[in-house]
C-alpha cells in the first residue's frame, strides 16, 4: 500500500482524479498526491489494456499520462510533472486524450533572449556552473524545468557545504538572482537546440500567472548542458505492473514528498545507485525486503500481481517468489544527451558507463555532471565549475576508478511478450525479436515498425534499452547499432505555446489605409491583398455583393467614383543614371519619358516572365516616381536594390520607398474632370492643359497633390496623390461633393477587365510572358538589352501553343464561369488523361456588357478567337466562346471623357 | 534559426535575411551573343553541393546590403567571404559586380 | 491645409511606472542616400559613418540606416544633388515612445536583437523587425526608446505593444 510519510504535512489542497476527490499538498505533483492516497494504478496501456502505475518521479514517466480536465482541458499530461493546486481536475488516459472544443482563454507569450552563458539545468553541476559564469561577470541564463532549483539533489538525502541539498540550491538561486545579468527561470524546459546556438525553451509560469506559458528564443555565446541523468529501465517478465517503479523514483518520492510507494520493497539492480535509494526508503519506513544485484546473480524473473488494480503482490527472484507491493528498478543511468545530440554532438558509447555519453562537439557547448556521465555529486559540483568558468573538465573515471556495472537488460526467459521495453506504446521484446526477425537492421527503422520510442515521452525510458536489445539480437554492438535520432521538442509542447501571441487579431499584421476608418464606419467589406486591408465594396442597405458591384461600375462607367488606391507600392528613384536603370528594368524605355509625363511599364525576370507593372512618373530629369502592384511593392524594391548593388554598382541611382508618404485616390468616370476642376481651382483640367498620361502638382481640396491622369478602368481618371496625413481629408472632401460614389477593389477588376487589362498574380503565374498577354508592343525592340530580353528568343517562348490571355463569353450570359475552371476542347469528357487548354483568370458579371465575361489563359489562344471551348463546372460542359481579351471600348474612346 | 553575420549590422536572426542562391552566377555581358544552352545555364542551373558553398544574402529586414558569404551545407557553419567588392576599411564584404 | 491625422490618432498609450507608450505624431523625416566618399562639404548636417548609431546635428537627429542611406528626423531642408538624393518620408513612418524600466523587456518579446544597454545602449539605433513588423529602434536614452513604424503598420504594432503590456 502506497501512503504518506509520518510525520509529513503541508498546505492541503483538494483535487479530483477518475471523479474521486482527493487531497495532497503543496509542493506534490499530481503523481506523489494519487501516491499519497494510495491510488496505484494511474492509467491503462494503449494497445493492451493492461493496468499501468506510476513508473517515474519527473520527465521520464511513460505511464502515468493523464487528461486534465479543468481549470482547462489539456490531453495527455505527464501527472509526474503536474503541479498540484487547488480544484485541480484529471482523469486516466488510455493512449489519447481530449482536445477543448472551447477557445483556451489562456495567455501565452514568446520572448527573446541573449547570453554569455546559457546553463540548461539547475542541479548541482548547473548551479555551480551558473555561480562560476556569473563570477566572471557574463550575462548567464539559468534554466531548470523544475518548479524549484537543485535538480535531483532534493530527490536525495545528499547534503551540499553541510546543509540539506534543497536548501544549498535555494541559496545558490537566491545569490544568482541578484546579480543584475543572471536570469533564473525555473520551471523551463529547453526544448530544443539549434544552429549558432540558439535554444528554444518553454517557461510554464503557472494557472495565475498572466501569461500561462512563455517560449524563450534564446541565442547564447557558450551553452552549458548540465541536463542530468534518467535512470533506465530493465526488460523481464511483467515488468509493467503497478508497483514496479525506478528506483530513483522512489527514492524521490521519500525524500522530496514524503510520499512511500509501498511497504515491502524488492530492489532489483545492475549498480550501486539502488543501494542509496534502499537505504533512504528504510529510513522512511519502508521495507527493504530483498536486494536482487545482476552483479551476485540476483536475477527477477517476474511478478506476481494482485487484484487488478492492486500491481505488485509478490517478485519472482530466480525461482523463489518473495512477498512485495513495490519492486525498485535500476538498470543503469543514461545521461541526458538530447539536447547536445540534437546540437550536432557526436555521442559516443562509454562501456565502463554502458550507456551513450557525450563526443565531439559541434558548437560553443560543454556538458556537466551527470549529462556527461560524472554520477557522484563531489564530481559534478567540480564540473560544474570548470565548465561555468570556462576551464578544461575533470577527466571521467576510467574502468579502473569507476564503479562498473553489470551490463544486463534483459532477463533471459522463454517468452518475451511482457518483457516491456517501451511501456508508453506497449512494445515488448517479442516485439524487437519480430522486427528484427523481419529483416530490420537498422534502430531507426525499427523504431517506425514496432513504434518503439515514438510515444510523446519520445522514448527516454525506452529508447537506449531498445538499441541495446536490438543489437543483442542482430549480433552486433550497441555502440556500432547507436541510438535512433533525439529531436526536439524535448519534452510536449502545447501548440498555444508555440503560436503565443500571434493568433487571432495578431496573427498576422493587418496593414491599413490612412482612410481604413471611414471605409468602416460606410459599411465596406475588406478585401485581404497580402496583409492589406482593402476596401472590397460598399453594399448598401439590402444590397448583395453583386448588385453592389453592379451599381459601383454603372457609377464609374456613367458618372464618377473613387477609390482608396493608396496601398499601391511607391518608390522614388533618383540620381543620374535613373533613367538608364529603368530602361534596364522595365521591357519599354523610359528614357525618352518627358518631365511631367507618365507611362505604363512592364517588368520582367530573366526567364522573360512577367514580375510585375505598374506607372512610371517623370518628375525630374534625374528623378522617377515608380509604382508597383500592392503586393510586390517590397519585391521590386528589392528587385532594383539587387541589380543595382551586384551588377550595376557603377549606375548612380538610388531608391526609396515611399508607399505611404503617400495617400491616394483613383477617380474615375466620365464626371471626374468637373469634380476635379471643382476641388483643384488653381489646375487647368481641359484635356489640352491636362493630356492624358500627365502629371500636375497643385492643391486639391486645399490640400498640396500630385495629380495624375492615368486610368485602370478605360474611363476618363485621375490619381490624386497627398500626404498621408492628409488622406482622410482628401478623401472626404472628394465624398463632400456628393458627385462621387465611393468603389472598392471588387469594382476596380471588374472595370480593368472588362478592358481587358491584366492584373498581375491574377492573370499571370509566373510562366506568362508580355507576348502571351498581348502586350507586344511593350517590349522594346530598340534597346541593346533589358532583363528578360534574351529570353524572348528561346525557342520555349516562340512555341505557338503558348498560353495566352483571351476573353471567354459563356454562351448563357447568365453563366458565371468560377475563376480556376480549366478549360477543354471537347463537349463530352474523354477517359482521362483529358486534353486541358487552359484556365479561367479572371470572371465577373459586367453591368456595362449587360452579361458575364472572363479572362482566360489558353493555350493558342489567340488563334482560337471565335472558337468555342468548354467550361467543366460540376458534371456539366458549358459552352463559352473564345474572344479578344478586350471586351469593353476597345477603340479607346472615353479615356478622355 | 541560423544567425546570419551582415557585414554591416552585425549577426542577426535569420528571418531577417533573403536567401540569394549561389554567389559569382554573373549576368553575362552580352546576353544576345549566348547559345540558348548557356543562357539557360546561367537561368536555371547551380550548384547543389555538400559542404562549403558560396551564397548570397540579403538584409532586408535591415540595411538592405547584398553579401556573400561561404556555408556548409551539411553542418551550416558559416565564414565571411572575401571576394570581389569588399569595402576597404570594414574588413567585411558586400557583394560587387559580377557575383549575381 | 485642411486637417491632418497621424496614423495612431485615438492610440490612448500606455502610462504606467513600469511602461508608457505613446505616439509622436508628424515628426519631418527625411531620407538620405549619398556615397558618404561624396557627400559635399556643405550638406547641413552631419552623417554617422559608425553601423547602427545615432547623433543629434544642431536641431536634427541622424540615423544610419545603411552604408549609403540616412534617415534625418527634425526640421531641416535638405540639398538634393546629382550624389545626394533626397526623400520627404516624414509619412512614411509614425513614431512610438516606448520608456520606463519595462520598455526593453516589452520590445524583447517581439524583437530578436540584443537590447541589452551594454550592446544598445543611448546613441544606439537599428533597423530589425518587432513582432511581425519591420521597425527601426531608436536607444535615446537607457530607458526611453522610439520605435519608427511604417504608417500601415502602425495599428498592429500598438495593438500588439498594448497586448504584450499586460505582463508590465
Amino acid at each position: 500500500m502506497t501512503g504518506r510519510r509520518a510525520g509529513y504535512a503541508g498546505e492541503v489542497l483538494r483535487f479530483t482524479f477518475d471523479g474521486r476527490a482527493y487531497e495532497g499538498y503543496r509542493g506534490d505533483t499530481l503523481a506523489a498526491a494519487l501516491l499519497a492516497n494510495g491510488v496505484r494504478r494511474v492509467g491503462t496501456s494503449v494497445t493492451l489494456g493492461r493496468p499501468r502505475g506510476v513508473f517515474g518521479a519527473w520527465t521520464e514517466e511513460p505511464n502515468a499520462v493523464v487528461q486534465i480536465e479543468r481549470p482547462f482541458p489539456e490531453p495527455m499530461v505527464q501527472a509526474t510533472t503536474i503541479p498540484l493546486y487547488e480544484g485541480l481536475v484529471a482523469s486516466s488516459v488510455a493512449g489519447r486524450g481530449r482536445l477543448s472544443p472551447e477557445p483556451d482563454p489562456a495567455r501565452y507569450d514568446a520572448t527573446h533572449a541573449h547570453c554569455d552563458v546559457l546553463v540548461v539545468g539547475a542541479g548541482p553541476a548547473g548551479l555551480s556552473a551558473a555561480r562560476a559564469a556569473a563570477r566572471t561577470g557574463a550575462r548567464v541564463i539559468l534554466a531548470d524545468d523544475r518548479p524549484s532549483p537543485g535538480g535531483g539533489l532534493p530527490d536525495t538525502a545528499e547534503t551540499v557545504d553541510g546543509r540539506p541539498g534543497a536548501e544549498w540550491a535555494l541559496a545558490v538561486a537566491a545569490e544568482l538572482e541578484a546579480l543584475p545579468d543572471v536570469r533564473v527561470l525555473c520551471r523551463t524546459s529547453v526544448i530544443g537546440y539549434y544552429d549558432h546556438n540558439y535554444l528554444v525553451a518553454v517557461e510554464r509560469r503557472g494557472e495565475d500567472a498572466v501569461t500561462r506559458e512563455r517560449v524563450w528564443r534564446i541565442r547564447a555565446r557558450r551553452v552549458v548542458l548540465a541536463t542530468g541523468a534518467h535512470e533506465r529501465p530493465i526488460a523481464f517478465a511483467g515488468n509493467d505492473l503497478p508497483g514496479v517503479m525506478l528506483a530513483s523514483a522512489a527514492r524521490a518520492y521519500a525524500n522530496r514528498y514524503g510520499v512511500l510507494p509501498g511497504r515491502r520493497a524488492v530492489v532489483f539492480t545492475t549498480g550501486d545507485s539502488a543501494y542509496d535509494a534502499a537505504h533512504d526508503l528504510a529510513e522512511a519506513g519502508v521495507e527493504i525486503v530483498e536486494i536482487a544485484d545482476a552483479r551476485k546473480g540476483g536475477l527477477v524473473t517476474g511478478v506476481a500481481g494482485g487484484a487488478e488494480d492492486q500491481g505488485v503482490r509478490a517478485v519472482v527472484i530466480g525461482s523463489r517468489e518473495v512477498e512485495a507491493d513495490l519492486l525498485l528498478v535500476s538498470g543503469g543511468w543514461n545521461p541526458l544527451v538530447n539536447l547536445f545530440s540534437q546540437s550536432g554532438g557526436e555521442l559516443r558509447y562509454d562501456e565502463t558507463l554502458t550507456t551513450f555519453v557525450p563526443g565531439h562537439s559541434a558548437q560553443a557547448v560543454e556538458v556537466a555532471g551527470a549529462a556527461r556521465g560524472v554520477f557522484t555529486l563531489a564530481g559534478c559540483l567540480a564540473d560544474g565549475e570548470a565548465a561555468g568558468s570556462g576551464s578544461p573538465l575533470p577527466a571521467l573515471p576510467s574502468e579502473e576508478t569507476g564503479t562498473r556495472s553489470q551490463d544486463l537488460w534483459v532477463v533471459p526467459s522463454d517468452d518475451y511478450t511482457s518483457h516491456f521495453v517501451d511501456l508508453q506504446r506497449d512494445v515488448t521484446v517479442a516485439d524487437l525479436q519480430r522486427a528484427t526477425g523481419a529483416g530490420l537492421r537498422s534502430v531507426e527503422h525499427i523504431k517506425r515498425y514496432t513504434t518503439a520510442g515514438t510515444a510523446h515521452d519520445q522514448g527516454k525510458t525506452s529508447g537506449v534499452l531498445t538499441s541495446a536489445v536490438v543489437a543483442r539480437l542482430l549480433g552486433v554492438g550497441i555502440a556500432e547499432l547507436g541510438t535512433t535520432t533525439f529531436r526536439a521538442p524535448y519534452v510536449p509542447v502545447s501548440f498555444a505555446a508555440l503560436a503565443g501571441r500571434d493568433r487571432g487579431a495578431l496573427h498576422d499584421p493587418v496593414r491599413v489605409t490612412a482612410t481604413h476608418d471611414w471605409h468602416a464606419s460606410h459599411g465596406a467589406l475588406f478585401e485581404n491583398v497580402g496583409q492589406w486591408k482593402r476596401a472590397w465594396y460598399y453594399p448598401r442597405p439590402g444590397e448583395d455583393m453583386e448588385a453592389a458591384v453592379l451599381r459601383e461600375c454603372r457609377a464609374v462607367r456613367q458618372a464618377t467614383g473613387a477609390m482608396d488606391a493608396s496601398t499601391l507600392g511607391k518608390i522614388d528613384v533618383q540620381g543620374p543614371d535613373a533613367a538608364e536603370l529603368l530602361d534596364r528594368l522595365y521591357t519599354n524605355m523610359m528614357s525618352t519619358l518627358k518631365v511631367g509625363a507618365i507611362r505604363y511599364g512592364l517588368m520582367c525576370r530573366p526567364d522573360g516572365m512577367v514580375f510585375d507593372d505598374g506607372t512610371v512618373i517623370r518628375l525630374a530629369p534625374d528623378r522617377f516616381l515608380v509604382t508597383t502592384t500592392t503586393g510586390n511593392a517590397a519585391a521590386v524594391l528589392d528587385w532594383m536594390e539587387e541589380w543595382l548593388q551586384t551588377e550595376w554598382p557603377d549606375l548612380r541611382a538610388r531608391c526609396t520607398s515611399v508607399t505611404e508618404q503617400w495617400a491616394t485616390v483613383a477617380m474615375a468616370g466620365p464626371g471626374s474632370r468637373d469634380v476635379l476642376g471643382g476641388l483643384a481651382p488653381e489646375l487647368a483640367v481641359d484635356v489640352e492643359s491636362f493630356p492624358f498620361m500627365t502629371w500636375r502638382d497643385t492643391e486639391v481640396a486645399g490640400i498640396s497633390a500630385r495629380v495624375c491622369r492615368i486610368s485602370f478602368s478605360g474611363e476618363l481618371a485621375y490619381e490624386i496623390n497627398v500626404s498621408w496625413w492628409h488622406g482622410p481629408a482628401l478623401w472626404k472632401a472628394i465624398l463632400a461633393t456628393g458627385a462621387v460614389t465611393p468603389y472598392g477593389t471588387e469594382t476596380m477588376h471588374v472595370l480593368r477587365a472588362e478592358k481587358g487589362y491584366p492584373i498581375v498574380g491574377q492573370d499571370t503565374d509566373g510562366t506568362v510572358t508580355p507576348a502571351d498577354l498581348g502586350m507586344d508592343w511593350i517590349v522594346s525592340k530598340k534597346k541593346a538589352d533589358f532583363i528578360g530580353r534574351r529570353s524572348y528568343a528561346r525557342a520555349d517562348t516562340a512555341r505557338p501553343d503558348r498560353r495566352h490571355l483571351v476573353g471567354l463569353l459563356p454562351e448563357d450570359p447568365e453563366v458565371l464561369v468560377p475563376e480556376g475552371t480549366q478549360l477543354v476542347a471537347c463537349d463530352r469528357l474523354p477517359e482521362p488523361p483529358v486534353p486541358m487548354l487552359g484556365y479561367v483568370t479572371s470572371s465577373y458579371r459586367s453591368a456595362a456588357l449587360g452579361r458575364t465575361f472572363a479572362l482566360a489563359l489558353v493555350s493558342g489562344g489567340r488563334d482560337r478567337i471565335g472558337q468555342r471551348l468548354y467550361a467543366p463546372i460540376g458534371d456539366a460542359l458549358l459552352p463559352v466562346t473564345v474572344t479578344h481579351h478586350v471586351l469593353y471600348d476597345p477603340e479607346g474612346t472615353r479615356r478622355d471623357g | 534559426m541560423l544567425l546570419i553575420p551582415c557585414p554591416w549590422c552585425g549577426p542577426r536572426d535569420e528571418a531577417e535575411f533573403r536567401y540569394g542562391g549561389q554567389a559569382h552566377v554573373a549576368y553575362p555581358g552580352d546576353p544576345g551573343a549566348l547559345t540558348d544552352e548557356e543562357w539557360a545555364h546561367y537561368l536555371f542551373f547551380r550548384d547543389n553541393p555538400k559542404g562549403p558553398f558560396e551564397e548570397r544574402w540579403n538584409h532586408t529586414s535591415g540595411c538592405r546590403r547584398w553579401f556573400n558569404l561561404t556555408r556548409d551545407t551539411a553542418t551550416n557553419e558559416i565564414w565571411p567571404t572575401t571576394s570581389a567588392g569588399a569595402r576597404p576599411g570594414t574588413g567585411t564584404v558586400a557583394t560587387g559586380g559580377g557575383s549575381r | 491645409m485642411a486637417d491632418r491625422l497621424s496614423p495612431l490618432a485615438g492610440f490612448e498609450g500606455i502610462s504606467d511606472a513600469r511602461l508608457r507608450v505613446r505616439e509622436i505624431p508628424f515628426l519631418r523625416q527625411t531620407n538620405v542616400r549619398v556615397d558618404p566618399g561624396r557627400l559635399p562639404s556643405s550638406f547641413p548636417v552631419r552623417l554617422p559613418v559608425s553601423p547602427g548609431t545615432w547623433l543629434s546635428s544642431g536641431e536634427t537627429d541622424v540615423l544610419w540606416l545603411g552604408p549609403d542611406e540616412w534617415l534625418v528626423i527634425g526640421d531641416v531642408d535638405l540639398p538634393r544633388s546629382e550624389d545626394v538624393a533626397v526623400t520627404d518620408v516624414s509619412a512614411q513612418r509614425t513614431t512610438l515612445l516606448v520608456a520606463g524600466p519595462g520598455a526593453r523587456d516589452l520590445l524583447a518579446h517581439g524583437c530578436a536583437i540584443d537590447l541589452h544597454p551594454s550592446v544598445f545602449g543611448p546613441g544606439r539605433c537599428a533597423q530589425t523587425t518587432l513582432a511581425r513588423a519591420q521597425v527601426i529602434l531608436i536607444a535615446r536614452e537607457h530607458d526611453e526608446l522610439w520605435v519608427l513604424v511604417r504608417a500601415s503598420f502602425a495599428r498592429y504594432l500598438a495593438a500588439w505593444i498594448t497586448d504584450a503590456a499586460v505582463d508590465y
